[in-house]
């Protein structure tokens, strides 16, 4: 996206795993894990956040037409939780949450099936 | 953001916020706090006995996986005695059944418990496959849910269990509670918030031991202990878990997590205000035992618990108080009607056994015999031939054979 910018910033794009399981993962062509590079600054100049991934991944990485599945009013859909290395998203500051490298994002659907 | 703290232990960082009390955990605390809190509630309400024998229904999914486990760990913490087992339900559904089942084999192994697997077509001549062939994608679900209620029922018995367990939790309750509360359907309310279910009339007791757990909680907690489980939707159904009431719940969840077990407590003191004579007898219910709420599946496997046991249940757990309000349904042969409050005649159900199969009806002729006879109607070249009249114990098997006999000349 603004590599050059960034790089001329001395700011590194930012590698981190996202894994959707308990279901999601059918939205996002049956695959569990995922590696995704987000880069360090956006255009506005903030650095990525959950918020950003989320817009990021419905754009980028969502298989599935149905984007309600996963994505309700601009945020996760209820039901669905959200693990920020393995935290709880509500202890790190929901969509808030800055992505630092090598983070792990987990989405778990509590919707499907037991 | 600077790690929280667990609440508990003030060492390790906190992972989790409990739905219920926003209480912050870390990993082991919280897998420690919920074991303790289900051993709580089974104690709470003498679910068991030392040296019961004790059938796990197993999907393969989150629920049942984690009750297998949290079973297994108080069961040796505790020393309950108990002898458990995994009962699988096999609806015939091929890309669906085939995976989940090869989860509850490997749970099988990794929780050292027997595993039995019963099919659809074992017990009714029908996979869910074929019906869907029969009477198309649209309805199909009713038959599968009708079908599901009953099997686990004839599993246990069969491996001569008298208790099942399933993985019903909070939410799964709370959904059943507003359901009911929506259509107005108070004694079938009443009949979804109760742990245990048992009847005069069946020799299996059914009880939900996650019934007080958070859906959120069991997820995390399959989470944490990187238990094996799957999750997938039913392609027949693959709608089906964005039901309206499951949709509020989650809603009223997110802006507050209590929620849940206030509905559930609601439901609960609802339940003890159900007039006399009217717990038993649903409205326009067809058939108690074979009770189909709601499409029968929910999101995946018999999610609406609604009606399970329905109307033939005895409420064990409830205090004295409740109970001298309560009615128990008796089996005979004469129907009578109740009063309410109102001065409304009430009709009383009385239960009976089906003249095919002899389980638990309110009819003649149980719904999973009607459903199976309208499709075996309109199997091509088949001769059925029922023996109505059999109730002896046999009849079942004599279904079975039927059914067998029936599926062999059809192929």
């Amino acid at each position: 996206m603004t590599e050059s910018s960034n790089a001329s910033q001395g700011e590194f794009p930012i590698p981190i795993t996202v894994e959707f399981t308990g279901g999601l993962e059918l939205l996002f062509g049956n695959e569990r894990k995922h590696k995704v590079v987000l880069p360090a600054r956006l255009e506005d100049g903030n650095r990525p956040n959950i918020s950003y991934l989320l817009k990021y991944l419905v754009e980028n990485l969502m298989k599935d037409q149905r984007k309600d599945m996963f994505i309700m009013e601009d945020n996760v859909r209820p039901g669905i939780l959200v693990l920020i290395n393995d935290a709880d998203w509500e202890l790190e500051g929901e969509e808030t949450y800055e992505l630092q490298q090598g983070d792990t994002i987990v989405f778990v659907s509590t919707l499907h099936g037991g | 953001m600077a790690p929280t703290p667990c609440f508990n232990c003030k060492e390790a960082r906190a992972v989790i916020i409990r739905p219920k009390n926003r209480h912050k955990l870390c990993r082991a605390c919280f897998i420690n706090i919920f074991e303790t809190e289900v051993h709580e509630t089974i104690t709470g309400a003498n679910l068991f006995f030392r040296g019961e024998r004790v059938a796990i229904g197993a999907s393969g999914g989150k629920d049942s996986t984690v009750l297998a486990a949290v079973l297994k760990t108080l069961n040796e913490r505790y020393d309950y005695g108990l002898d458990l087992c995994l009962l699988s339900i096999d609806e015939g559904i091929r890309g669906y059944r085939d995976d989940s089942l090869e989860t509850v084999k490997r749970n099988a192994v990794q929780y050292e418990m027997p595993l039995k697997i019963l099919g659809y077509s074992e017990l009714y001549g029908w996979t869910m496959d074929q019906v869907v062939q029969q009477v198309g994608k649209k309805g199909n679900c009713t038959y599968c849910g009708v079908f599901r209620r009953q099997a686990l029922d004839r599993g246990a018995g069969r491996l001569g269990i008298q208790h099942v367990v399933t993985g019903h939790n909070a939410d799964d309750v709370a959904e059943t509670v507003m359901m009911n509360l929506l259509r107005g359907d108070l004694p079938r309310l009443s009949r979804g918030t109760s742990i245990v279910t048992a009847s005069d009339a069946s020799d299996i007791k059914r009880s939900k031991p996650l019934k007080y757990a958070y859906e959120k909680e069991i997820v995390l907690y399959a989470h944490h202990r990187q238990l094996d489980y799957f999750t997938t939707e039913c392609i027949y159904s693959p709608e089906a878990f964005r039901g309206s009431a499951r949709t509020l719940i989650k809603d009223l969840e997110k802006i507050r997590p209590s929620s849940i077990l206030d509905i559930v407590k609601s439901g609960e003191d609802m339940a003890a205000l159900v007039p006399t004579g009217v717990s038993g007898s649903g409205k326009q219910m067809a058939g108690a035992a074979e009770d189909e709420s709601a499409g029968g599946c929910g999101s995946g496997n018999g999610r609406t618990s609604g009606g399970e046991m329905a109307a033939m249940e005895k409420q064990l757990t409830e205090n004295d108080a409740a109970e001298s309000r309560e009615t128990e349904i008796k089996i005979s042969n004469g129907g009578r009607a109740i009063r309410g409050p109102t001065g409304k005649a009430v009709k009383a159900q009385t239960l009976k056994h089906c003249e095919r199969c002899n389980y638990i009806s309110s009819q003649r002729i149980c719904k999973a015999c009607t459903l199976l006879d309208g499709l075996n109607r309109n199997r091509p070249k088949t001769a059925i031939e029922v023996s109505v009249g059999m109730e002896d114990e046999e009849a079942s098997s004599t279904l079975m054979r039927q059914m067998e006999r029936a599926q062999l000349s059809a192929t």
